[in-house]
């Protein structure tokens, strides 16, 4: 059984927005787009370490805000030329409230 | 021993023969060239953008002096054939030089028509046929002033426009209702004055020259309706003579032009005649095309093929001014027999009709999107029949064969004979060896190689297709492409359109335009969040989620995710309280680096995203607001001391520059917008580099703009000189509010004013006042809406979220 963790309500982010969960050792951000589906990835560009969430949401993908590579926030996987990979952590929505998967956070936090 | 070939007369027609002639081997003539011009053979076609200032005479060279050489060929420049001695067959010309000859070839060209009234000999009336006329005319724009242009056709035009180019005020006078009536109908002709006016180009239809007045030189122009017209300088460009006079001193049969026979013989057939001065089945020839196929024609006989015979043929006629779109072929009066196809769009500025008889066409007009032009002359050549596609066929080629062909594929399909370069002559296959054979990969290659699109350069499109064709993503050409692959618009397009149709959302503009992506990409956001926010002021509700990170926290993202914090000081000035501030600042949130930038502005660095509305909080408190050192918009306005301490300051340049920034900040731009105020020509303030720049002399301000030094360098352009301070104020103003109204976003002005050229810049902000104002108000309005500081906005807690993290977890999280 997973245990999930609330970490904030769908409202709290704007659309085509991201907002950064802190854990230890590092930040995960969590998108939602303009259809309102909410992804959590690792707020790291593997290019230059860029914070994704800064970056401009489009579909179901964002651009980096340093360098303009472009990201699928579903797989993590850079679209395009680009190649590299960004972590994705599993979340589950239940009426509007976030929940992140605790031992993944975790993880995360090693 | 060789046979000796003589030519009199070393343009563009001779030139194709010879080169033709020395294809196939070593030549059997020893070739001998008089021309009166004193240079070599150069493209003729191209003078316009010489004198518009597009091109160098080096750039339109067609044979160099090396080519001569290299070909053993004796070229006496600047000598005039008097004489053509039949019996001794010898020419001679006017400084005596004289040549035998087995051979002779007459191509003397055309002469341009002067109308005989009054003055048409006064200093200062120019005809327009060589790089003398151009010189001269590109000397007398040299003192700005009035230019007449007698004659509405292609020639007449294209003078016109590069005389505004030059910078002269223009007036066409043309004796038909409409203008290039013999290649235009009224409705096409009518759009392409509408265009020339809105540059700036006043045009005379109906207009009967009755006498050029001047005493010394030129003064004005009288019509016959009794309207005088002041000028500096009249270009007659009304028509053009064939050049036939030494053929009929020499007792050769001549109508208007010499006359040949199909194989370009004259009535003594040891003479031809070739280009302009011919005569050919009834018909001269005035356009390249028909000439080259002579030349062809003339080469083969040379060599020995008895059997070559020139073909009458129709040609199709552009109009080489940047900018404006025309195409024009075949016969299009309106007549009995005859149905015509019709489709105006009238927002887009596109006209097409295309002239069918017995289902044939017969002509065609394009105005505005000319792309589909040699796919209808083909057409037209081949006597296609239309039936088949008639519900589609104005709308080109693209939309045949049910769904949308795109112009690649229809490209790819044309069999390898089929011609691409009219001007030239050169087919699809000959292009696409060279490409793959020479290893060609761009334009410029191409052209060096085959000559496809290297005459008039309509077939440039066509050309470009190929050479994506063959070469797939290894051509990547300069032009404008879609906005990004969320749409097949440019940008000019889509700025348009989203006036034309009053979208005041991005989600509408994606909407109307059939956006391919269902929210864009991060490359057309924010471009279309800038329109917006620059077309409808108070009434579009800036986007922050189409924003880069750096304009939607008003901080300069660093490259370890920190901040960088810029706070304005008006003109570079400073005082002690800001600097206390400022210190107190980076004291205060232990901010790791301070430092002076190129601006004349004090930057923060390394801030965390967290600490800056409190940063902002602090410095607001000193009464600083947000510098904007990370906008499109405008950034700074650096100055020197001026008048106010400098003992070479000519006027308070630094009062200036505060002014400026005080009245333009927070104003969006397609690009940064830097500005600087210099005291005096010494320009302490470097203001010749910037996208504006002032230099104030003992008279006024000088005002300049169009500088760069970035990635490109460039000096400043001189716009204009203003008497007074809110003169100056007002067009740096209005010139401000065109850009942002006409710029591409990401687009400097430098770029910017490349692209639509300084001319139609001084029509809407210098020289025509009311439009001043009108730029200057509407700006004035947007500021109206923009000057909020959004450091104290997101101190009082807009976007809060923007600067907290949604949720935090310490360390026990996992136990928890
Ligand atoms: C500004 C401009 C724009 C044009 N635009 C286009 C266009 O877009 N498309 C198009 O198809 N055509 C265009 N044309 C027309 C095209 O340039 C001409 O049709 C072509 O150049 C004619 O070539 P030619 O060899 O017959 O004569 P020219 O190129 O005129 O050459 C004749 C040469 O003979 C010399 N000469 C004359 N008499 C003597 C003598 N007695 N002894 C020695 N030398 C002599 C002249 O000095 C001249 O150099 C344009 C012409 C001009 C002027
Ligand atoms: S530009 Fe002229 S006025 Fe300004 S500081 Fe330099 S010398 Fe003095
Ligand atoms: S010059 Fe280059 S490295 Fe230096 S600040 Fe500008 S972009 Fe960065
Ligand atoms: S750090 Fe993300 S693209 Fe370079």
């Amino acid at each position: 059984m997973t245990d999930w963790i609330e970490i904030g309500t769908v409202q709290a982010i704007p659309r085509r927005g991201a907002r950064c969960v802190s854990v230890p050792g590092g930040k995960i951000a969590v998108f939602r787009t303009q259809e309102d589906q909410i992804f959590a990835i690792e707020n790291r560009c593997p290019h230059r370490n860029g914070p994704l969430s800064e970056g401009i949401v489009h579909g179901g993908s964002v651009t980096c805000p340093l360098h303009n590579w472009v990201f699928d926030l579903a797989t993590g996987k850079a679209l395009g030329a680009d190649e590299g990979e960004v972590r994705t952590y599993p979340i589950d929505v239940v009426d509007g409230r976030i929940f992140l998967a605790a031992d993944l956070v975790a993880v995360a936090a090693e | 021993m060789k046979e000796k070939l003589v030519i009199i007369g070393n343009g563009m027609a001779p030139g194709r023969a010879l080169e033709k002639l020395f294809e196939t081997g070593p030549s059997r003539y020893s070739v001998t060239i008089f021309n009166a011009e004193p240079r070599v053979n150069y493209d003729r076609i191209m003078l316009s953008p010489v004198l518009s200032g597009e091109k160098s005479f080096e750039d339109i060279i067609i044979h160099g002096d090396g080519w001569y050489i290299e070909h053993g060929i004796m070229l006496y420049k600047g000598h005039r054939i008097v004489e053509i001695d039949r019996e001794k067959r010898m020419v001679r010309s006017e400084q005596g030089a004289t040549a035998e000859y087995d051979k002779l070839i007459i191509a003397t060209g055309s002469v341009p028509f002067i109308i005989p009234v009054p003055g048409h000999k006064l200093p200062g009336v120019l005809s327009y046929r060589d790089l003398d006329d151009v010189h001269a005319m590109m000397l007398a724009a040299k003192g700005r002033g009035h230019a007449v242009v007698i004659g509405g056709g292609l020639l007449g035009l294209e003078a016109a426009a590069g005389l505004l180019n030059q910078g002269m005020s223009v007036t066409v006078l043309h004796v038909n209702p409409t203008l290039m009536e013999r290649q235009l109908d009224p409705a096409a002709g009518y759009l392409l004055q509408r265009e020339l006016e809105r540059r700036g180009i006043e045009v005379i239809t109906k207009a009967n020259t009755k006498e050029i007045i001047g005493g010394s030189r030129v003064e004005a122009v009288l019509l016959d309706d009794g309207r005088r017209i002041s000028a500096d300088l009249v270009v007659m460009a009304v028509g053009i003579r064939p050049n036939a006079a030494l053929g009929k001193e020499a007792g050769l049969a001549v109508n208007r032009g010499i006359v040949v026979n199909d194989q370009m013989q004259t009535s003594d057939p040891a003479i031809y005649a070739l280009g302009e001065c011919a005569e050919v089945g009834g018909t001269c020839y005035g356009l390249v095309a028909p000439l080259y196929s002579q030349a062809n024609i003339v080469a083969a006989h040379l060599s020995g093929d008895s059997k070559a015979a020139f073909v009458p043929q129709y040609t199709a006629t552009r109009l080489k001014v940047t900018g404006i779109d025309l195409y024009s072929v075949g016969d299009f009066a309106e007549g009995e027999d005859r149905e015509e196809i019709v489709l105006r769009d009238a927002t887009a500025g596109v006209y097409k009709r295309v002239i069918l008889r017995d289902d044939r066409i017969i002509g065609a007009v394009l105005y505005g999107d000319t792309a589909d032009g040699p796919w209808f002359f083909d057409m037209l050549k081949n006597g296609t029949d239309t039936r088949p596609m008639r519900d589609t066929l104005i709308f080109g080629q693209a939309y045949q064969g049910g769904t949308p062909l795109d112009p690649m594929a229809a490209v790819a399909a044309l069999p390898d004979e089929a011609e691409i370069c009219g001007c030239n002559g050169v087919c699809k296959g000959k292009i696409t060896d060279a490409i793959t054979g020479k290893g060609l990969t761009t334009l410029d290659g191409v052209r060096a190689h085959t000559k496809a699109s290297a005459s008039c350069g309509s077939c440039t499109g066509l050309v470009e297709q190929l050479l994506r064709a063959t070469l797939g993503d290894g051509y990547n050409p300069a032009a404008v492409q879609p906005m990004c692959p969320c749409t097949d618009y440019g940008h000019d397009d889509v700025r348009r359109l989203i006036v034309a149709k009053s979208l005041k959302s991005i989600p509408a503009v994606m909407q109307e335009l059939e956006w391919k992506t269902s929210c864009g990409c991060a490359k057309c956001r924010p471009a279309l969040n800038y329109y917006l926010v620059a077309d409808w002021p108070g009434e579009y509700e800036d986007d922050g989620q189409s924003r880069f990170i750096n304009e939607r926290v008003h901080a300069n993202i660093q490259k370890d995710g920190t901040y960088s914090v810029v706070p304005r000081m008006w003109g570079g000035m400073t005082n002690p309280k800001e600097l206390r501030a400022i210190a107190d600042v980076a004291d205060k949130f232990a901010i790791p680096a301070v430092k002076v930038t190129g601006g004349q502005r004090i930057d923060l660095l390394g801030v965390k995203k967290e600490d800056l509305p409190a940063v902002w909080a602090d410095l607001n408190a000193a009464g600083m607001v947000s510098g904007a050192a990370y906008a499109k918009g405008l950034r700074t306005v650096k100055t020197c001391v001026g008048s106010d301490w400098c003992r070479f300051g000519t006027q308070d340049s630094t009062g200036l520059g505060i002014r400026i920034e005080k009245f333009m900040w927070g104003a969006w731009t397609p690009a940064k917008l830097k500005l600087a105020v210099s005291g005096c020509p010494r320009n302490c303030a470097e203001a010749t580099c910037k996208d504006i720049g002032v230099i104030c002399v003992d008279s006024g301000y000088d005002i300049h703009f169009a500088g760069a030094a970035g990635l490109d360098i460039k000096g400043t352009e001189l716009l204009c000189h203003a008497d007074t301070e809110d003169e100056a104020l007002e067009i740096i103003v209005a010139l401000t509010q065109l850009y942002r109204e006409q710029g591409r976003y990401l687009e400097r002005i430098y770029k910017w004013a490349k692209r639509v050229g300084t001319p139609s810049i001084l029509a809407n902000v210098v020289t025509d006042r009311e439009k001043r104002r009108h730029y200057y108000e509407r700006f004035v309005y947007s500021q109206t809406f923009a000057q909020v500081d959004p450091w104290e906005e997101r101190v009082n807690g807009k976007d809060a979220h923007e600067f907290a993290a949604m949720a935090e977890f310490g360390l026990p999280v996992a136990a928890e």
